[in-house]
């Protein structure tokens, strides 16, 4: 039993990272871009947030937890939200093809990491040597009334925050006009263009948000998942790509997205809580996610049904004088 | 019971699109409680003249007047500011929404959408006018006409007090064209003001209160519905017979070349486009196909060309050599192809389809013959001879043959097709709209290229929107009337008039004796 | 009528057309700004004279006849893979799966070396690994180009999928040849008899890398512009009414282009594995599958200009790790100065398909 909830723990925090980063990229899809740049903006609001909580630590001699968790938190945001504004700007304004955009980001995300990452690493003086156990423990800190019950006694906030985070942007797109506008945008973007609707603000607004949230993840990863350290071990992109997955697994439904991430989660951890694997086998069950993926994608394409496809333009520029 | 002032006047609208000139001058009143059909052949200017109202374009010179006022209209939402709603041909409708979701789409509001009562609005606009929409259905879950209504109550809904409709019958059954009308009736009884854009005689005697015609961009008339027929108002539609000077050969012994028989044709969405057609083509003949835009051409020729799929029917090509005869039906162009048969087709999208607009005339010239030859290679030296011969003998205007063919203009573009698919010697060409937007001088040259592959022998068929040139480059004429033949009439000493009655009415107004 | 709105401040229009030479020179203006810029950047990161920084760069890939050939190695793996994806992009599907498909390739080819390293001789060891490697990532191209052609499937996600598949059945593998007990690598393999090597060729090991790329960089050219299936690649394309208008049977030409595709990166795979590192890990392609997406679509498709972006990037790559030990600095300088070159020359693209209009009527190119 108390293996079952080793495994559900860990799949819980496994899933809440990349469940930021696929609802960000949710987000960001729904209104048409596809933005191959995930991996690389949860590296950039990983690092961002490190980075400020390190400065935050190493100037100030008692720091507060409180202020270091915003301070990373503010840092994080701003530097996703920069990486999907170079990504809306490249795409929208400056036309360029949304694939190569988005594997650049993802390139000069993890080179910026991880360069940043180093660095700071020597600083403190090696590998696995940055301490800012102020605000990782901020992060970490469970939430009072819970702390005893088994499972949540280790969740930090960021994990209720995701799923609160899912809910409200499922609201956001069925339950207002925005978010139908948004909709519509992402299906048809001639017919909302037609309709007053300007595409070009809701496809800046939504990836600049949507990266902001993805940047989230990265962030959650550093202070939660690896508890406050940088590595250069490529983690993070991994991640990065099993959130990319996760959004066509949870059909580019929030809520979806919720238990497909912890599903997830335990499909990743499961080969390490069942006995008696050999280590090659054990990697054949980290296929599994993907493989699963796969078969949506498949799924999905064979049964054409509208609501769990796609957005209709999904990777499709739009230019007004193509109409 | 019209109310006295015009709803919207058009004064002296004109809107030219390069050297064509859409709107020449046009004026047009519209008043509430009144329905106004719009009516005119294709290239008359009237949906140029609605698209100036809904906002699409701007008008180079003339005055629109809403109620007495002047007033600018320079984006679609002006337009429903000003209580005008424009349905149109092709809908604007996203289809993984609801009816109720599209309907408010883009429209300002409270941030959280109330969709019950959006539902309940709708369902009283419903209630009102007889509609039957259903606010929860998901667009593509809608038939056509379904459809329809949901942009006919997303108009209403805004507020429009005048509405236009773009051809709203081309995509209906007879039943569902009735309920249409009887709706159209409840919103005039209401005050509204409407407009049907139109070709269809039977709908404009049925359901309009007046009628303004346009022709070749001009004003042609404006009748009272219940006071004209059919034939003055055909009449002004259609004009006087004008004289072109197109050489038209006799034919030398006709052979049956292609055998079309019962052809039925259903589109994507199970609307019947082609109705048991059948007809023969003849060697050394041009068959005119006539009709109004949408009545079938489009899908008749590609389903002969194997693009197309049909529901029954048969098409059967005959050898000129050998006399054998091949079925056609159901299969594609390689197949076609691969089957000895020699068909050539200038289809109506010239850039998207017959040519690949980036690529230059050499590679365009490939695109039939590149499979020539054993080799793993291509062979570009006989496509560059025949680009060059193409581009002497049909004075085609191009800085050189490595540009892309989209840099050429209309004419020359157009060239280059007719150039290419008249160059494998086919036995059987089709043609579609092959002089449409073309200056004079090309337009002549093409006549003289299809007299010349009549003359060899060629079985041609040849759609065309222009009446006159139909009737003097055409040896007979099939007429199509909303898919079905409505009448197939020997070119020489056919009557204009009586070719556009049966273009607008399957028979026309006297009965013809049909030659196959 | 007066139209009562202002002439905007800055419109843009649609080029017509622009000559070749002027296009590549808006991007090597773009190339340059990307360059003072990361000057900046590195200047202000280890306030170092950003010309020395890029003459310890041209050091890195030059310095020594070894690097040079090193260079030229790695020039020609990212190249192999550019040829790769050169046709399946200029039919306009986007194989994002390369990576995946080296992996699969490199696994072929390491299976052959181990299992009959010591039945049979290199040259049967490397033929066979070559057409193992081949059909391999053919298979591992047509996949998703089946369901594409079937179903409509999107491609992007789909190849993406496949990559991690990969990943994960290249771990297996690893953990199943693994040498010594327990260390998770595989070593590198056959070390003694150098059993399935590529030999030297000239002296040079390297030299059958690039003996090889060269000839496919010539053969992909040759196949694009004048064959027939070439021709079928680029009308599909362009236009794929156009091909079914003239019976081109589109469904078979995908399937087709993805398995050479797939194929070829297959082969990259043979490369790294015979060829290179002698070894196969989830690092064999260490992200030159993505890189490589890059290159292509930068040359256009075209092979030759192939080389010379490949270069570029090689040299970024080899020079950034050699300031890291130089400068005592990060060699994840790289992949962030290759980032911002990128991120310029895609901008710079726009200008090549657009005009900026002035409200004076003045033309901005």
């Amino acid at each position: 039993m108390a293996r079952v909830l080793s495994l559900v723990q860990a799949a819980l925090v496994f899933g809440t990272v990349i469940l930021f980063g696929a609802l960000g990229e949710i987000l960001t899809e729904k209104s048409g871009n596809l933005n191959l740049g995930v991996p690389g903006i949860m590296y950039l609001g990983g690092i961002a947030g490190l980075a400020g909580a390190f400065l935050y630590e190493t100037a100030c001699p008692a720091p507060v937890p409180l202020l270091g968790l915003v301070i990373a938190l503010l840092c994080a945001l701003a530097a996703s939200v920069l990486a999907g504004f170079l990504y809306s700007f490249l795409t929208i304004t400056l036309r360029a093809n949304q694939n190569v955009t988005g594997l650049t980001l993802t390139i000069f995300g993890s080179g910026v990491a991880n360069l940043f990452g180093g660095a700071m690493n020597k600083m403190a003086g090696g590998v696995g040597q940055i301490s800012v156990s102020a605000t990782s423990g901020a992060y970490r800190a469970t939430l009072p009334f819970l702390s005893n019950i088994g499972v949540f006694s280790s969740l930090g906030f960021m994990v209720y925050l995701a799923i609160a985070l899912a809910f409200i942007m499922s609201w956001f797109l069925m339950k207002t006009r925005k978010g139908l506008n948004l909709r519509a945008v992402g299906e048809n973007p001639a017919t909302a263009d037609a309709a007053g609707i300007s595409v070009t603000k809701y496809k800046y607004l939504s990836t600049c948000i949507g990266a902001a949230i993805t940047g989230l993840g990265g962030l959650y990863y550093v202070m939660d998942y690896i508890k406050g350290t940088w590595a250069n071990d490529g983690g993070i992109e991994k991640l990065g790509w099993l959130a990319v997955a996760l959004v066509i697994f949870a059909r580019w439904k929030p809520r979806h997205a919720i238990w497909s991430s912890y599903l997830f989660g335990i499909l990743f951890w499961l080969y390490f809580y069942i006995g008696g694997l050999t280590r090659s086998s054990q990697e054949l069950f980290k296929m599994l996610p993907y493989v699963v993926t796969i078969l949506v994608l498949i799924v999905v394409s064979m049964r054409r049904k509208h609501e769990n496809s796609p957005p209709e333009s999904l990777g499709l520029p739009y230019f007004r004088e193509d109409r | 019971m019209r109310s006295d002032t015009a709803a919207v006047s058009l004064r002296n609208i004109t809107k030219t699109f390069g050297p064509v000139v859409a709107n020449d001058k046009v004026s047009l009143e519209i008043y509430r409680g009144e329905i106004l059909a719009l009516l005119g052949e294709n290239g008359s200017g009237k949906t140029t003249l609605m698209n100036i109202l809904s906002g699409i374009y701007y008008p180079d010179a003339g005055h629109v007047l809403v109620d007495g006022r002047e007033v600018t209209i320079r984006s679609p939402k002006d337009v429903y500011d000003l209580g005008i709603g424009m349905v149109h041909q092709h809908f604007k409708l996203v289809d993984v929404l609801t009816a109720a979701e599209n309907i408010i789409l883009g429209m300002e509001g409270s941030g959280k959408l109330d969709l019950k009562a959006v539902g309940d609005k709708i369902r009283g606009i419903c209630e009102l006018y007889g509609f039957d929409v259903n606010p929860g259905q998901k667009i593509y879950d809608m038939s056509v006409s379904q459809k329809q209504t949901v942009e006919i109550v997303k108009v209403l809904y805004r507020g429009a007090n005048i509405l236009i409709l773009d051809e709203p019958t081309a995509v209906l059954t007879p039943q569902e064209t009735q309920k249409l009308f009887q709706v159209l009736r409840n919103l005039r009884s209401d005050g509204k003001a409407i407009v049907i854009i139109t070709h269809k005689l039977y709908e404009v005697e049925e359901i309009s209160d007046r009628v303004s015609v346009l022709r070749r961009g001009k004003n042609a008339g404006e009748l009272v519905t219940k006071d004209t027929s059919a034939a003055e108002m055909t009449n002004m539609m259609v004009g006087h017979a004008v004289t072109l000077n197109i050489a038209r050969p006799e034919p030398k012994n006709p052979q049956p070349r292609l055998i079309v028989k019962d052809l039925t044709v259903k589109d994507e969405d199970g609307v019947t486009r082609l109705n048991n057609v059948s007809f023969t083509v003849n060697s050394g003949e041009v068959l005119g196909i006539a009709g109004i835009s949408g009545c079938g051409q489009k899908e008749l020729l590609e389903a002969i060309a194997g693009l197309q799929p049909m529901e029954s029917g048969s098409i059967v090509y005959i050898d000129p050599a050998t006399d054998k005869e091949t079925e056609l039906a159901g299969k594609d162009p390689r197949a076609i192809f691969s089957l000895g048969v020699m068909l050539s087709f200038v289809p109506e999208d010239r850039l998207g389809m017959g040519l690949v607009g980036n690529m230059d005339l050499t590679n365009n010239m490939m695109l039939r013959s590149f499979r020539n030859g054993s080799s793993v290679f291509t062979d570009r030296k006989a496509p560059r001879k025949l680009a060059h011969r193409v581009v002497k003998e049909l004075d085609v205007n191009t800085p050189g043959l490595s540009i892309p063919v989209r840099r050429l203009s209309g004419g020359n573009v157009q060239k280059v097709l007719v150039g290419r698919e008249i160059s494998s010697s086919p036995t059987v060409l089709m043609t579609a709209y092959a002089v449409r937007g073309l200056d004079i001088n090309s337009s002549y040259t093409i006549y003289n290229l299809i007299n010349e592959q009549k003359e060899k022998g060629v079985a041609v068929i040849f759609v065309g929107e222009d009446l006159d040139v139909l009737l003097e480059l055409c040896d007979r004429i099939l007429v199509l009337c909303s898919g079905e033949v409505s009448g197939i009439v020997p070119g020489r000493g056919a009557d204009k008039n009586k070719v556009g009655m049966m273009m607008t009415k399957l028979g026309g107004d006297v009965r013809h004796e049909t030659i196959s | 009528m007066k139209p009562s709105r202002k002439t905007p401040f800055v419109r843009i229009a649609k080029r017509d057309s622009i000559a070749m030479w002027h296009g590549w020179l808006i991007r090597l203006a773009g190339l340059v700004l990307a360059l003072i810029v990361s000057a900046v950047v590195i200047y202000a990161i280890v306030h170092l004279n950003p010309l020395k920084v890029y003459e310890a760069m041209f050091e890195g890939n030059f310095g020594t006849k070894r690097r040079t050939w090193v260079s030229l190695r790695d020039i020609a793996m990212l190249l192999c893979i550019g040829i790769g994806l050169a046709p399946a992009f200029k039919m306009r599907f986007w194989n994002i799966g390369a990576e995946g498909q080296i992996l699969i390739g490199g696994i072929a080819t390491a299976a052959v070396m181990i299992y009959w390293g010591r039945a049979l001789p290199t040259w049967a060891l490397l033929s066979v690994s070559f057409v193992v490697s081949l059909m391999a990532g053919a298979i591992w191209g047509a996949v998703p180009a089946i369901f594409k052609a079937r179903y409509g499937t999107n491609e992007t996600l789909f190849t993406l999928m496949m990559n991690y598949v990969a990943i994960q059945l290249t771990s297996y593998f690893v953990a199943k040849w693994e040498n010594p007990f327990g260390s998770n690598t595989v070593g590198i393999i056959n070390q003694m008899t150098q059993a399935g090597w590529f030999p030297a060729v000239l002296g040079q090991k390297y030299m059958l890398n690039i003996l090889l790329v060269a000839a496919l960089t010539i053969i992909m050219y040759i196949y694009l512009r004048y064959s027939k299936q070439g021709y079928e690649i680029a009308v599909v394309g362009e236009s794929d009414k156009t091909a079914r208008y003239i019976g081109i049977n589109v469904k078979r030409v995908v399937i087709r282009t993805m398995m050479i595709s797939g194929a070829i990166c297959g082969l990259a795979g043979y490369i790294a594995v015979a060829g290179a590192s002698h070894t196969i890990s989830t690092s064999t392609a260490g992200g030159s599958g993505f890189t490589a997406i890059i290159v292509a679509w930068l040359a256009k498709f075209n092979t030759f200009v192939m080389v010379l972006v490949a270069a570029l990037l090689v040299f970024l790559e080899k020079g950034a790790i050699q300031i890291a030990s130089q400068y005592n600095l990060n060699d994840y300088a790289s992949q962030m100065i290759t980032g911002i070159i990128l991120f310029f020359i895609l901008g710079s693209e726009f200008f090549t398909r657009y005009r900026l209009i002035f409200r004076r009527g003045k033309d901005v190119d």
